[in-house]
């Protein structure tokens, strides 16, 4: 008897006491891939956020772009006296300003869409799971149905039927992804809905309104996280698929895949850089979101813990 | 069973006629063709006239019965650029995305199963460890982004394969391809790959998983104990297992590479469906647009049904859940 009570406290001891924040952090940061990743990522979002003051030049501003500058290489010197690292464009812009630049209207634009198709797939599904019968089962019909098709049609006829601009794609890009938020919600949310804490808050007499919002929601996050993540990076990618194919952001919105599309008619010529750096630029963005969602997943899935 | 498949139907040809009605309204209440397609300095006459010729003076609503009517028999409308009937401009560049798409299913299976085999026998090999951040690229990397790179490299630098267009035409058996000249092969090869890269990867994932999946199973390990050779163990006894996820998943993602063909055709300026599409899109030609997005909707309703059916063919409690529901 002795024995077990001085030996306990010794093997208690040693265990830090940590938050689940700073045990997440530490499970999150083991994979270095990931953590590159996540670094690379908050460079490229600081880059884009500080892109006017950061940049040799507004590529917008026609008083600062030089046509005798158009389509230098790489490292060659503007009329201005600013080295073009990445070389410029067929109308003088310096090339990492206009990636910079593009980057914003990129981001802003997948980021956008994901909040919205995020809030309404998140209505959506909450709403099929806490009601259950007939309008679940036509909920659920409509999201199968829409996920039989593949995101990039589904974003392409709503383009085709809506046009270019701004908002339209906005608008295509949170139809093409609202079925994705609103089926994991609806899983996860079955799941929690059959727990007993749900059961006692309906017992100490909550509204539904507050069970859902206050008891069931904040467990959905973890794996709404991980697909926010993931189609945030395919919103991005996309919205630059259908503005390199000319029916997504006019030219007046000038995204990655703007650059891209307007590199493209150089390329032929031998004058890559026009339309690889963007690309680069898209491709970092993306793979990067990719791997940090990989390992969100991998650390907020507790099936997979050891 | 026969219930489950009227069911089925009933339902595929609610959805064909929904997406008639999105479609339809959708393209025709947004943006005017007349604008498009009369020259500025046409007079009032010159105007009507066109009117008129399309039917766009008519009430939305009979436009959209007109458009049915001639649906169900086959007409969608004449385009306004070319003047030929929608349906038949789509039916004449359909052989070249199904050239394109095909050769792609091959390319995914010719790259995909050996690498993925090798993956899966010899996961710690570092050629193996490779394939695998390979083909992880493979989902996360734009097509397009990749098709320009496919460019940049093989018809700039090397210069050794066309990226334009679909080469000459021979004809076999009285279909016209590219498949049977080397200058269609040599045209064809790029976009091919192009398509392919999304399923080449998908294929290695799904052999790696099968063959390390299989490799532990009783009848690997009694195939050995008979004393078969590891060549015949892997090639007929492990292969039959993994090849039915392979088909099954190819079969279902062919209409996903039609629709990607889209973009993969604009790239390489490939004669095919999509490049149509694109090109009517941008010149508001709206009976191709309506034309093509039925019949895209058209292959995958049929599609999505026949793999139903066959699934409830195949496993019985499919239909057992859809009853309960």
């Amino acid at each position: 008897m002795t024995d077990v009570t001085t030996e306990a406290p010794a093997a208690v001891a040693p265990v830090r006491v940590e938050t689940p924040f700073q045990r997440f952090a530490s499970e999150f940061f083991e994979s270095k891939i990931a953590t590159l990743a996540l670094f690379t990522l908050i460079a490229i979002i600081v880059l884009a956020v500080l892109a006017p003051w950061i940049t040799p030049q507004n590529p917008y501003d026609l008083a600062q772009v030089d046509v005798m500058d158009g389509r230098l290489p790489p490292g060659e010197e503007a009329f201005a006296g600013y080295t073009m690292w990445l070389g410029s464009d067929g109308a003088g812009r310096d090339l990492f300003s206009a990636i910079l630049y593009g980057l914003r209207i990129s981001l802003s634009v997948g980021v956008t869409s994901g909040i919205i198709a995020l809030a309404i797939g998140m209505a959506v599904g909450l709403l099929a799971a806490y009601t259950g019968g007939r309008t679940e089962a036509v909920i659920m019909r409509v999201v199968d149905l829409q996920l039989s098709f593949p995101a990039t049609l589904v974003a392409l006829m709503l383009v085709a039927i809506l046009g270019k601009g701004i908002e339209n794609i906005i608008l295509a890009l949170v139809v093409a992804q609202w079925a994705y938020y609103a089926r994991t919600v609806r899983g996860t949310a079955l799941v929690e809905r059959r727990k007993e804490y749900v059961e006692a808050a309906a017992c100490l007499g909550l509204s539904n309104m507050r069970i859902i919002f206050r008891h069931i929601l904040p467990n959905c996050l973890a794996p709404l996280i991980v697909v926010g993540t993931v189609q945030t990076a395919s919103a991005i990618s996309l919205e630059a698929t259908l503005s390199f194919l000319g029916v997504g952001l006019p030219q007046t919105e000038p995204s990655l895949g703007v650059l891209i599309a307007n590199g493209f008619e150089y390329m032929l010529s031998g004058r890559y850089w026009i339309s690889v750096f963007p690309g680069l630029a898209l491709l970092f963005t993306v793979v990067s979101i990719n791997l940090v969602g990989d390992q969100l997943r991998d650390v907020l899935n507790p099936r997979l813990k050891k | 069973m026969t219930v489950f498949i009227i069911r089925r139907l009933m339902q595929a040809v609610l959805v064909v006629f929904l997406m008639s009605v999105i479609v339809f309204f959708g393209v025709n209440v947004i943006g005017n063709p007349v604008d498009m397609l009369v020259s500025p300095d046409a007079d009032q006459a010159d105007i009507q006239a066109t009117i008129e010729r399309l039917g766009l003076d008519r009430p939305i609503l009979e436009q959209y019965w007109l458009f049915m009517k001639g649906a169900l028999q086959g007409d969608l409308g004449n385009s306004f650029i070319f003047g030929e009937p929608a349906l038949k401009l789509i039916l004449q560049h359909m052989p070249a995305t199904m050239e394109l798409a095909l050769t792609s299913l091959v390319l995914a299976v010719l790259f995909g199963i050996p690498l993925g085999l090798f993956a899966g026998l010899y996961p710690e090999n570092p050629i193996s460890k490779g394939i695998m951040a390979t083909s992880i690229l493979g989902f996360s990397l734009p097509t397009f982004w990749v098709g320009l790179m496919l460019i940049i490299l093989f018809a700039v630098e090397l210069g050794l394969l066309p990226s334009t267009g679909r080469g000459d035409l021979g004809t076999f058996l009285g279909m016209q391809s590219s498949l049977f000249t080397l200058d269609g092969l040599s045209h064809l090869f790029l976009p091919a790959l192009n398509l392919a890269l999304l399923n080449i990867s998908l294929v290695i994932r799904l052999t790696r998983a099968g063959v390390r999946e299989a490799m532990g199973q009783d009848y690997v390990k009694f195939a050995r104990a008979k004393g078969l050779s590891t060549n015949r163990i892997i090639f007929v006894h492990v292969m039959k297992n993994i090849l039915i996820p392979v088909v099954t998943v190819l079969g279902l993602e062919f209409g996903s590479l039609i629709a990607f063909s889209v973009v993969t055709e604009t790239i390489f300026a490939w004669p095919g469906m999509g490049k149509l599409l694109i090109d009517a899109i941008l010149q508001l030609d709206r009976p191709v647009v309506v034309a093509y997005l039925m019949i895209i909707v058209l292959f995958f309703v049929v599609i999505n049904l026949v793999v139903d059916i066959l699934y409830s063919v195949l496993d019985p409690r499919v239909r057992l859940q859809d009853h309960g529901q």
